[in-house]
């Protein structure tokens, strides 16, 4: 060895700010070409240098990428990105944010085992946890938050997981990460927030005891409305070996001869096991154009959060004046019952989505809806351009009238992701619809 | 409840440039324990691992192409680095054999691995002038500090915008 051997460069990356992360962070110049950017690495598979380095690779003992279902360098680009920018160890990218949280629970939930959510999802989620999962033999409880009782009731009951959103889709909701986290860890249950809404911009679940983070990075991660994409984020803190409740990750591995994650990988276990087992059997993996765009998104992550949530503040606190308006579920305003939760969690702002009821009901929220001009009507959030929906006609219109209810999207609520346009422009299109619905 | 470990990127990478040659007490001569594949690992990255196995050695076998010592008495000064592949139950023992032999041996680290844990060894071997690491791998921190571990998606919290200079380490022992 001499003073050629590569020296690590640069800090690490606590000692760099957040701004410096999102533009930075897992993205090197090229080592081969130079290139700034990150190249978009279309490629399915990688040629191995030898037998043995194939048979190295397939036995995850060494690292390196050998086909992209597994892994790709654009994708993983974009997850040590993710994982920088969420304080985690490391991350796990998925075609979409619903993959992704097939992935979370998958090394975590054996069959006829249970999970808790909170009853405030979005609607997709809630569709998913107690429609579809329950064909592979996973059990979901869904359980008001702010009940801590019941929370506690719901663990002890056997609960492996507790999954909530940081903040809640369809809006307005706060969760009190902190206390959750307490009542997980007594459990030895892991908190699993999804932080889709607020983003690591607003919100760092890890720093609240949070022990996975999934998100949808079809939204303000991406941020121009171009992909459907998710991650999983690991903080690495929880230890699947002392825990013994997690087999998947502490006992020997039949397909790769006998190894165990957490022996031999320590705090990268959960992320190791979801590349190599998760994405290698369930097969929803980002495709790297994607993966592509969403770090182009990050790039400006917080620059445009910060326009988003001034946007959003300032159509919320007009709606409330508007006569036809019954209430705004805002976590910014004044009048939320989630104020101070808010200040607590999301002290950069209260995000870019929320509610307001319409006066006459279900009827009048489609037309309202349907009246905009600048605001675009479809199943979306988090893009730059303001979106608009009536969820209880669409995105929540698989739930029961009891599950609408409980997740925020009664029959007048109508939905709004706040955008980057001029705010006068935006509240003059709501105010022309809502004059004629 | 025992304190985290930190240990700065500077150290680590301090200890992986200066170590040329690697006694590691536990070395399985099976490919399918982590031992195994973490020593050919660092015999990729040019080290030289020197495995130390008393059931391979009273055979006189050897493990990757080096051939298996009984203890750390039996390995061929110089060796900087004693990497404790053992539960840490075994870990204060074979400190305190690498601390009698720091001088004859050249020994300057005592590395246990990922799961490896023994405050009372760490604290004697400090208090003889040893660096110690405790509960990481040098495979996986290796990876971390020079990059291939961001292949995996884990944030190796590392950041530059120079053209990185290779990862493979290409000079020294052999």
């Amino acid at each position: 060895m001499t003073d050629e051997t590569p020296a690590p460069e640069g800090g690490a990356v606590s000692d760099w700010g957040f701004e410096t992360r999102m533009i930075h962070a897992g993205a090197g110049p090229d080592p081969v070409s130079g290139s700034r950017q990150t190249p978009i690495h279309q490629t399915s598979a990688y040629a191995f240098h030898d037998a043995d380095h194939a048979a190295s690779l397939f036995n995850l003992q060494t690292f390196g990428f050998i086909y992209s279902r597994l892994g790709n360098p654009t994708v993983a680009a974009l997850e040590q990105r993710i994982a920088s920018l969420e304080g985690g160890c490391g991350a796990t990218c998925a075609a979409s944010g619903h993959a992704a949280q097939v992935l979370a629970f998958f090394p975590l939930i054996e069959a006829g085992e249970r999970f808790a959510a909170s009853n405030k999802l979005y609607g997709g989620s809630v569709t998913q946890f107690s429609r579809t999962f329950p064909k592979f033999d996973w059990h979901c409880d869904f359980v008001d938050t702010e009940d801590l009782a019941a929370v506690e009731a719901v663990l002890d009951r056997g609960a492996k997981a507790l999954f909530v959103e940081s903040l809640a889709n369809p809006g307005g909701v706060v969760t009190d990460l902190e206390t959750l986290a307490g009542l997980t860890r007594a459990a030895g249950a892991l908190l699993i927030v999804d932080n889709t809404l607020a983003t690591p911009w607003l919100c760092r679940p890890f720093e609240w005891g949070a022990d996975l983070i999934v998100h949808s990075a079809t939204k303000f991660l991406s941020g121009n409305g171009t992909v459907i994409g998710g991650a999983v984020v690991d903080s690495g803190r929880f230890d699947w070996s002392e825990s013994g409740r997690f087999p998947g990750l502490s006992e020997p591995e039949p397909a790769y001869h006998g190894l165990k994650f957490s022996e031999t990988f320590g705090d990268l276990a959960f992320t190791v096991h979801s590349h190599a087992v998760g994405l290698r059997d369930l097969g929803a993996s980002m495709a790297p154009m994607n993966a592509f765009l969403t770090l182009l998104g990050t790039e400006t992550l917080a620059l445009r959060m910060e326009r988003h949530c001034r946007n959003s503040l300032a159509v919320a606190e007009w709606l409330t004046e508007h006569p036809k308006v019954e209430w705004v579920s805002h976590a910014g305003l004044p009048t939320s019952p989630y104020r101070a939760l808010a200040e607590k969690y999301l002290p950069n702002g209260a995000g870019a989505v929320f509610t307001f009821g319409v006066r006459g009901g279900y009827e009048a929220g489609v037309r309202v809806v349907e009246k905009c001009e600048l605001f675009s009507h479809l199943a979306n959030i988090g893009d730059a351009r303001s979106l608009i929906i009536h969820p209880a006609s669409t995105t929540h219109r698989q739930l029961t009238d009891e599950q609408r209810a409980a997740a925020g999207a009664g029959p007048e609520v109508v939905r709004l992701s706040i955008g980057l346009e001029t705010v006068d422009d935006l509240v003059r299109d709501l105010d022309n619809a809502l004059a004629a619905a | 409840m025992v304190s985290a470990l930190r240990y700065s990127d500077a150290l680590i990478a301090g200890i992986l440039r200066r170590v040329r040659t690697i006694a590691m007490v536990g070395a399985s001569p099976n490919w399918k324990r982590p031992s195994n594949f973490a020593m050919k690992y660092l015999q990729e990255k040019g080290y030289r691992v020197i495995p130390v196995n008393p059931r391979a050695a009273a055979a006189g076998s050897s493990i990757l192409g080096e051939r298996a010592r009984a203890s750390l008495a039996e390995v061929p000064a110089p060796v900087e680095m004693v990497d404790v592949f053992r539960g840490s139950e075994a870990a204060l023992e074979i400190t305190r054999e690498a601390i009698r032999l720091r001088a004859e041996k050249g020994f300057e680290v005592v590395w246990m691995q990922l799961g490896v844990r023994s405050d009372e060894a760490a604290a004697e071997a400090e208090a003889a002038g040893l660096t110690v690491i405790m509960n990481r791998c040098p495979k996986i921190e290796y990876g971390r500090i020079w990059g291939e571990l961001g292949w995996g998606g884990f944030d190796r919290g590392v950041i530059s915008s120079r053209w990185p200079r290779p990862a493979k380490r290409d000079e020294g022992a052999g």
